[in-house]
């Protein structure tokens, strides 16, 4: 049930007492209440769960441990291991 | 999709698990808290990457599994009333009570339906004024500030038919109960990325330090979790015992404040019963009081009913990683998923239900 699933920012406004977005998951769009993440913005990937974001996700954070994992690997592959 | 494709790698997968290999002098029994990071394990088959001195054994992060009995039974009398349209998440239609279970409910006639999201049943509740909707607000940290929005939504609209079966569970808490216990064997664990995206990994620290464990907040992929678990094997094998960050795109050391807000202004922290572990204390939210026209418990005068948990089924031993699925006596026989005795062969999250759907065809594996 903590299930949460990333998702791209397509548009947002602000309706009622809620600020609610269009938010795309691959092929599928979806309302998302975005009240709890107001830093995000079109074009912003968000973690969403049970219908609103948790966080926006920081890309640099992302880069940066990919990064990291893909020179661990190439530095076993060059052990020979 | 981004931010999925990427850490369920096969390459990258391997490498990890060669330096966790590399790294690792002596068996380690690890734990992995949450329903969803067990499924991805038993999907992947990541235990056959890891060394086979690395055990893995399952926590209690299944918020349908650990519900208590009379939880569930006080849901199941509201959902039977004529007038209500009972509002649940998808995963606790099937999950046993007493006697009976909310889809047999359903069938008899009674306005059960399923959402997405609470603001479903803030809608419907909208929709249908003259009816009393009810929602089962269930979940972890994960999913409080949402429950707690709808609550706080049907306040300041007003609407006087809507209120919440809250039944809230809290992480720490119960890990420091089954940490505490003597036959915990666990030596590292892998903490809820989700929980701690709203919590952040601050609150974990305690536990580190009081238990000299080391904790890795985890994500939900492949890639992340054997990160994890190297981490791990890393603070193990130079003796360090801290709480560090994987999930490092999604979870920050304070986590979401606006989340944390929400869920303090609604709700409070009780003493909470858990499925086969009994009460731990503080370990739960309740509906403040000032939100008590919203407690669906209050509503409908529930709380005094009460229920005993089945002999049979081993679950509360499983919820605490001292016994595995494939220990139980009635594992994939007496219990499936179409006829459960317990909650964690019901649930997306539940570890009966993960060794059933991925495991149970496994070599030496129950049959």
């Amino acid at each position: 049930m903590c299930l949460a699933v990333p998702g791209k920012v397509l548009e947002s406004q602000d309706i009622g007492f809620n600020r609610i977005a269009k938010v795309q998951f691959g092929g599928v769009t979806r309302k998302v209440y975005l009240d709890f993440v107001p830093e995000a913005g079109v074009g912003d990937y968000v973690l969403v769960h049970v219908g609103f974001a948790i966080s926006k996700i920081d890309e640099a954070e992302a880069q940066r441990t990919l990064a990291l994992l893909e020179e661990m690997g190439a530095i076993l592959d060059e052990g020979g291991e | 999709m981004k931010y999925i494709d990427e850490y369920r790698d096969g390459k990258l997968a391997e490498s990890i698990a060669q330096a966790i290999r590399g790294r690792l002098t002596q068996p380690r029994v690890l734990m992995e808290i949450c329903g969803g990071q067990t499924h991805t394990i038993m999907r992947y088959g990541l235990e056959d990457l890891l060394p086979p001195e690395i055990e893995l054994v399952h926590g209690p992060g299944c918020p349908v599994c650990v519900a208590p009995l009379e939880v569930i039974d006080q849901a199941l009398a509201i959902a039977a009333q004529p007038e209500v349209i009972f509002v649940s998440y998808g995963d606790m239609l099937r999950v046993p009570g007493s006697r009976t279970d909310l889809f047999r409910v359903k069938a008899a006639g009674g306005d059960v339906r399923i959402a997405y999201s609470p603001m479903d049943a803030v809608r419907l509740a909208r929709e249908n004024p003259s009816r009393p909707v009810v929602f089962f607000g269930i979940g972890f940290e994960t999913t409080a500030p949402a429950n707690a929005m709808a609550v706080w939504q049907a306040s300041r609209e007003g609407l006087r038919n809507f209120s919440m079966l809250a039944a809230h569970v809290l992480v720490p808490p119960a890990m420091r109960a089954i940490l505490a216990s003597p036959a915990c064997r666990v030596e590292g664990l892998i903490a809820p990325g989700h929980v701690c995206t709203v919590m952040g990994s601050r609150e974990y620290e305690d536990l580190a330090r009081d238990f000299h464990l080391p904790i890795v907040i985890g994500g939900f992929e492949p890639v992340d979790l054997l990160e994890a678990i190297r981490l791990l094997v890393d603070q193990l094998e130079d003796g360090r015992a801290q709480v560090e960050n994987q999930y490092v795109r999604a979870v920050t050391r304070t986590g979401n404040l606006a989340a944390q807000r929400i869920m303090e202004q609604v709700f409070e922290v009780c003493d909470q019963k858990w499925r086969g572990i009994g009460e731990i204390p503080a370990s739960g939210y309740r509906i403040r009081a000032e939100f008590a026209r919203y407690d669906a418990q209050r509503v409908f005068g529930t709380g005094q009913i009460t229920a005993d948990e089945p002999k049979e089924c081993i679950s509360a031993l499983v919820l605490q990683g001292l016994k595995k699925p494939s220990d139980c006596a009635v594992f994939g026989a007496r219990c499936t998923p179409e006829f459960p005795l317990g909650a964690p062969m019901v649930s997306s999250e539940g570890v009966c239900a993960a060794y059933y759907a991925y495991r149970r065809h496994a070599p030496g594996g129950p049959q």
